[in-house]
C-alpha cells in the first residue's frame, strides 16, 4: 500500500496540489480522501503536499483539514460557495505559484465543472476519475471502462499533469496535522463572471423515505417497460419491501425522484438490498454500498454488481421474479 | 442561432466479451449513440422548435461505422452533420486535450451560440469534454445540467446543475456556453419514420485534420493506455444455481433467515 515517505532533499518538484470541496458550510467527504490520496503521490513524487480551500469560511475549513500528512494549507478568501469561475481562477494562480507536479481534485460533480478548465489553461495532461494510481517514474493511473465491466491502466508521460480521483476509493485522512496555513490572495468579482451560482433546491421529498427502508426491492434498466414495473410491484407486496431503483427509471419518470439510489439520488442502508436488473454503475454503487446484504439479479454474469454482491442470481428477472413471487404467496 | 451538439459513438461490451490487447475485441463490442448525448441532442432540437432560426448541427469525432449513429441524431431533428477523422485521427488515442483540440477547431468554423455535450460518454468515462472545450474556446460553461431555461435572446441560461445526495444548485450562465447535459433534462424522443427518411438527405460532412487547420501534432497525447484487463471481483458472492424455480427458493431462504421479509 503506501510507500515510505521519500525524505524531502528541499526540491519542491515533487509537490502535490490538491483541491478541498465543500458545500453549505460543510467540508465534503472527498476533501479528506484528496488528502490520503494526495499525500500518497506526494511521496511517491518524494514531495510536499498542499491543499487549496477556495470560498466559505476558510478559515474553520482550514482547521478541520489540517490533517496528518498535510503540509501547507492554502485559504482562497472569496466568495462563498462553489463557482467555477472562481475555483479554476484560483486554483490555477494557485498552480503558478506552487509550481506542483500533479494536481489532484475530486472526480465530483463540482470536481467535472472546473478541473477539465484547469487543466486544459494549464495544458496539463488529465486523468480523470482514478480509482487507483502509483508513481514510480511515471504516473500511472488505474481507471474503469465500458459501464466498469473493465479495468485499465493509463500511463502518463508529461509532468506536470492533472488526476481527478473517484469518491471512497481512498481512505480519509485523520489525525491531527501541523500544516501551515497561508492565505493566497485572488480577486474575484462574482458579479462580473459569466457563471452565477444563485441558489439551491433540494429535490426529492415526498410520500415515502427509502433511506429508512429495512428492505429494498430496486429496480434497474433490466425491466424494459414501464408496464413491467407491475412484476416489481407484486414482489414488493407480497414480501413487504419497499421500492427503489435506479436512475434510469426515474428518468423515465416511471418512478418519482424519491425512489432514486444513488450519488444524485438517496444513500440507503438497509439490511436487504435486492438488485433487480441494475448494472452496478458507480454512481449506483455509492447509494447502496452500505447495504448489510447485497443480493443481485441480472442476465450478465460479468455485470459489476456482482462483484459487491454478497448473492448473486444469473438469470432473467423475468424468470426468476414470478418463481420468488410464488415463494411468498 | 445556432447550436453545436457533440455526439458520440460509444462501444458498449457484450455480456460474455474478450479482451484482445488493449482494448475490449471488437467483435464483441456493440456501437450505440452516447446515452448523454441523447438528451443533449433532444435539449437543442427542443430549442429550436422553441425559438426562430435556430439551426441544430452536430460533430462527432468518429470513423465512418460512426454515420449510423449520426443519422440517429439527423432522424431525431438535427440539421446536419460535421464528422472528424483521417488516418491520423484513427492511428491516435485521443486524449481530452486531443478532444478539446478537434472540437474547438469545429467549433471556430461553425461559430456556434450554445454547445451541448453529454456529461459523460458510457465507454471511458471521462466526463471533461465539454468543459475542456469551453476553455479552450473562451465559453462560459456548465457542468452536469438537468433543467435548462433559454433567455428570449439567448443572451443567458438559466439552468440547473444536480449535485450529490439530491440537491440541486440553480446557476445563471452567459452565452455562448457549453453545458453537459445530465440524463432525465428532457425526455428523448424516438425518431420518426417522417425523420428517419428526411435523416437520409441531410449533410454529413467529412472533415479531416487538414480541413480543420489541424496536423498530426493535434491528435498527439501524452497519455496512452498501457493495460486493460477484467476486474477481480472483490466480492465473494454466492451464486445460486439451477434454474429460477430453485434459484429463487434459495433466495426466499436468504431473505426469511434475514428477517426482511414480511415486515
Ligand atoms: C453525475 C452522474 C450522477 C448519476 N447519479 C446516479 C444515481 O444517483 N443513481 C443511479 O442509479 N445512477 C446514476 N447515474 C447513472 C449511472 O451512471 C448509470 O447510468 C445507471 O445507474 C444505470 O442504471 P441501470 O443499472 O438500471 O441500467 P444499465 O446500466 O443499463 O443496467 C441494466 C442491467 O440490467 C440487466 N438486465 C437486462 N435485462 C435483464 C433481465 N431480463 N433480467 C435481469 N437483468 C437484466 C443488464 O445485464 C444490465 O446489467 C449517474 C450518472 C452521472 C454521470
Amino acid at each position: 500500500m503506501k510507500p515510505e515517505p521519500v525524505t524531502d532533499g528541499g526540491e519542491a518538484e515533487g509537490d502535490v496540489l490538491a483541491v478541498a470541496e465543500h458545500r453549505r458550510g460543510d467540508l465534503r467527504d472527498v476533501s479528506f480522501e484528496a488528502i490520503t490520496a494526495g499525500r500518497q503521490l506526494a511521496d511517491d513524487l518524494g514531495g510536499e503536499l498542499h491543499i487549496a480551500v477556495i470560498a466559505g469560511n476558510v478559515d474553520g475549513f482550514a482547521e478541520t483539514l489540517n490533517r496528518e500528512g498535510v503540509d501547507t494549507i492554502h485559504t482562497v478568501d472569496a466568495g462563498e460557495e462553489f463557482n467555477h469561475d472562481l475555483y479554476a481562477g484560483a486554483v490555477e494562480s494557485l498552480f503558478e505559484e506552487v509550481e506542483p507536479a500533479a494536481l489532484l481534485a475530486p472526480n465530483s460533480v463540482n470536481g467535472l465543472d472546473y478541473a477539465p478548465a484547469v487543466a486544459n489553461a494549464l495544458d496539463l495532461p488529465y486523468v480523470a476519475d482514478a480509482v487507483d494510481f502509483a508513481y514510480d517514474g511515471g504516473f500511472e493511473a488505474t481507471r474503469e471502462m465500458y459501464g466498469s465491466k473493465v479495468e485499465t491502466t493509463v500511463a502518463v508521460s508529461e509532468e506536470p499533469f492533472a488526476v481527478t480521483v473517484r469518491g471512497g476509493e481512498w481512505p480519509g485522512a485523520e489525525g491531527a496535522g501541523d500544516a501551515a496555513v497561508e492565505p493566497f490572495e485572488y480577486e474575484f468579482d462574482g458579479d462580473a463572471a459569466g457563471s452565477r451560482v444563485v441558489g439551491f433546491e433540494e429535490v426529492a421529498g415526498g410520500d415515502v423515505d427509502i433511506a429508512e427502508a429495512e428492505f429494498l426491492v430496486s429496480i434497474g434498466r433490466g425491466i424494459e417497460e414501464e408496464e413491467n414495473l407491475e412484476l416489481i410491484q407484486e414482489l414488493v407486496e407480497v414480501t413487504g419491501a419497499t421500492l427503489s431503483s435506479s436512475r434510469p427509471i426515474v428518468d423515465n419518470g416511471w418512478l418519482p425522484k424519491n425512489r432514486q439510489v444513488g450519488q444524485s439520488g438517496k444513500q440507503v442502508t438497509p439490511d436487504v438490498y435486492l438488485a433487480i436488473g441494475i448494472s452496478g454503475a458507480v454512481q449506483h454503487v455509492a447509494g447502496m454500498k452500505g447495504a448489510e446484504t447485497i443480493v443481485a439479479v441480472n442476465t450478465d454474469p460479468n455485470a459489476p454488481i456482482f462483484d459487491i454482491a454478497d448473492y448473486g442470481v444469473v438469470g432473467d428477472l423475468f424468470d426468476v421474479v414470478p418463481a420468488l413471487i410464488s415463494e411468498f404467496k | 442561432m445556432k447550436i453545436l451538439v457533440t455526439v458520440k459513438e460509444v462501444g458498449e461490451a457484450a455480456d460474455d466479451f474478450e479482451i484482445e490487447g488493449l482494448d475490449v475485441g471488437e467483435r464483441f463490442l456493440e456501437y450505440d449513440l452516447n446515452e448523454w448525448d441523447d438528451y443533449a441532442i433532444e435539449a437543442g432540437v427542443q430549442l429550436a422548435e422553441e425559438f426562430d432560426d435556430v439551426e441544430v448541427v452536430s460533430a462527432t469525432i468518429g470513423p465512418e461505422r460512426s454515420e449510423e449513429t449520426i443519422r440517429m441524431a439527423l432522424a431525431k431533428g438535427v440539421d446536419r452533420a460535421v464528422r472528424v477523422w483521417d488516418d491520423d485521427v484513427a492511428a491516435a488515442d485521443l486524449d481530452v486535450a486531443a478532444k478539446t483540440r478537434l472540437l474547438a477547431a469545429v467549433v471556430e468554423e461553425e461559430e456556434p451560440d450554445l454547445v451541448l455535450s453529454g456529461v459523460q460518454a458510457n465507454d471511458d468515462n471521462f466526463g471533461a469534454t465539454g468543459v475542456s472545450l469551453a476553455d479552450e474556446v473562451g465559453f462560459e460553461w456548465a457542468a452536469v445540467v438537468n433543467h435548462l431555461e433559454m433567455a428570449e435572446d439567448f443572451s443567458t441560461a438559466s439552468l440547473h446543475r444536480e449535485l450529490e445526495g439530491g440537491i440541486e444548485e440553480l446557476t445563471e450562465v452567459d452565452l455562448p456556453a457549453v453545458l453537459t447535459i445530465q440524463t432525465g433534462l428532457n425526455e428523448p424522443r424516438y425518431a420518426s419514420l417522417r425523420g428517419i427518411r428526411q435523416a437520409q438527405s441531410k449533410e454529413i460532412a467529412p472533415k479531416t485534420l487538414a480541413d480543420l487547420g489541424l496536423d498530426a501534432s493535434a491528435v498527439e497525447s501524452p497519455i496512452e493506455r498501457t493495460a486493460m484487463y477484467e476486474p477481480e471481483s472483490e466480492s465473494d458472492a454466492t451464486y445460486f444455481e439451477g434454474d429460477a424455480d430453485e434459484q429463487a427458493a434459495r433466495l426466499a431462504d436468504v431473505l426469511r433467515e434475514k428477517g426482511v421479509v414480511g415486515r
